[in-house]
């Protein structure tokens, strides 16, 4: 775990780049982590990326299942918006940890 | 040698690796449990970012033929891991598979593992590609028609290896 500067915030992330305080995220740092994936967040972006926080705060296990029952975005689109690694992404650009499901 | 250096972020970097990029998985068994190896290995590779896709071939075709993906059984006979205590005699009492693999589902439904139908149409809109073995299509006597919607071809071995072409691919075979 080390200590990064993300948008001018400095924030605690794991050796992956995933925030481990939820909490310290805010959207400049999920627009600087997106940009580092090379994707700019649209108005769909941010409703999945408000979703994945939601059910992760619920304490919901996230998985592909669940996104496409989501009823923001089908699985198409999830890939689409997220390339490579959709899920690992959205959850890293959420500020989220990375998802521990296999499916 | 051992390495006794503690690398640092930037070092680690260096250090080559090879990911794998592509996957190509074989599912030429038809009961429950390879089944859901196949998919979830084959989903798995998609939600790293990597290509999948899957060949179905022999038995494995059930899992593919329309309308019964979701009629998969586990072995109840001939499967000293399931149940070690279950007589082998019990396990072929008329009905006991059937019973078996709806517990099966059971269980899983309750981890939220999709039924291998709704499995099949998510890694087929995840961009992954679902064949069929024209062999053992002849030999079972199905046709395109036969076989579920997201099924992109029925292909013959060459074309299956063919798939699996390019830099830090990767055969597995269920």
């Amino acid at each position: 775990m080390s200590e990064v500067l993300i948008a001018g915030k400095s924030v605690s992330v794991n050796e992956e780049g995933y925030l481990t305080d939820p909490s310290q995220w805010n959207r400049e740092i999920a627009e600087q982590i997106a940009a580092e994936v090379n994707i700019t967040l649209t108005p769909k972006h941010w409703e999945v990326l408000e979703y994945l926080r939601e059910k992760q705060q619920a304490g919901e296990m996230l998985n592909i299942r669940k996104i496409g029952k989501s009823g923001i975005v089908d699985i198409k689109e999830f890939y689409q918006l997220f390339p490579g690694g959709p899920l690992k992404n959205a959850s890293k650009i959420a500020g989220i940890p990375k998802p521990a499901s296999c499916i | 040698m051992p390495d006794t250096m503690v690398k640092t972020d930037a070092a680690a970097q260096k250090v080559e690796k090879h990911p794998v990029k592509k996957v190509l998985v074989i599912c030429a068994r038809g009961t429950l449990e390879d089944v859901y190896a196949s998919l979830i290995m084959a989903n798995g590779a998609l939600m790293e970012g990597m290509e999948a896709k899957m060949f179905f071939t022999f038995f494995g075709l059930e899992a593919i033929r329309k309308g019964n993906s979701d009629n998969l059984h586990t072995a109840t006979v001939g499967n000293p891991a399931f149940m070690r205590n279950l007589p082998t005699m019990v396990g072929g009492l008329p009905g006991f598979e059937a019973l078996a693999s709806s517990m099966m589902k059971k269980e899983m439904e309750k981890l939220d593992i999709p039924p291998v139908s709704e499995f099949l149409e998510i890694i087929d809109a995840s961009g992954g590609e679902i064949y069929a073995c024209k062999l053992a299509a002849d030999m079972f006597h199905l046709k395109r028609e036969d076989l579920i919607d997201e099924v992109k071809d029925i292909i013959t071995v060459g074309e299956m290896y063919a798939l699996a072409e390019g830099e830090g691919a990767q055969i597995i075979f269920v």
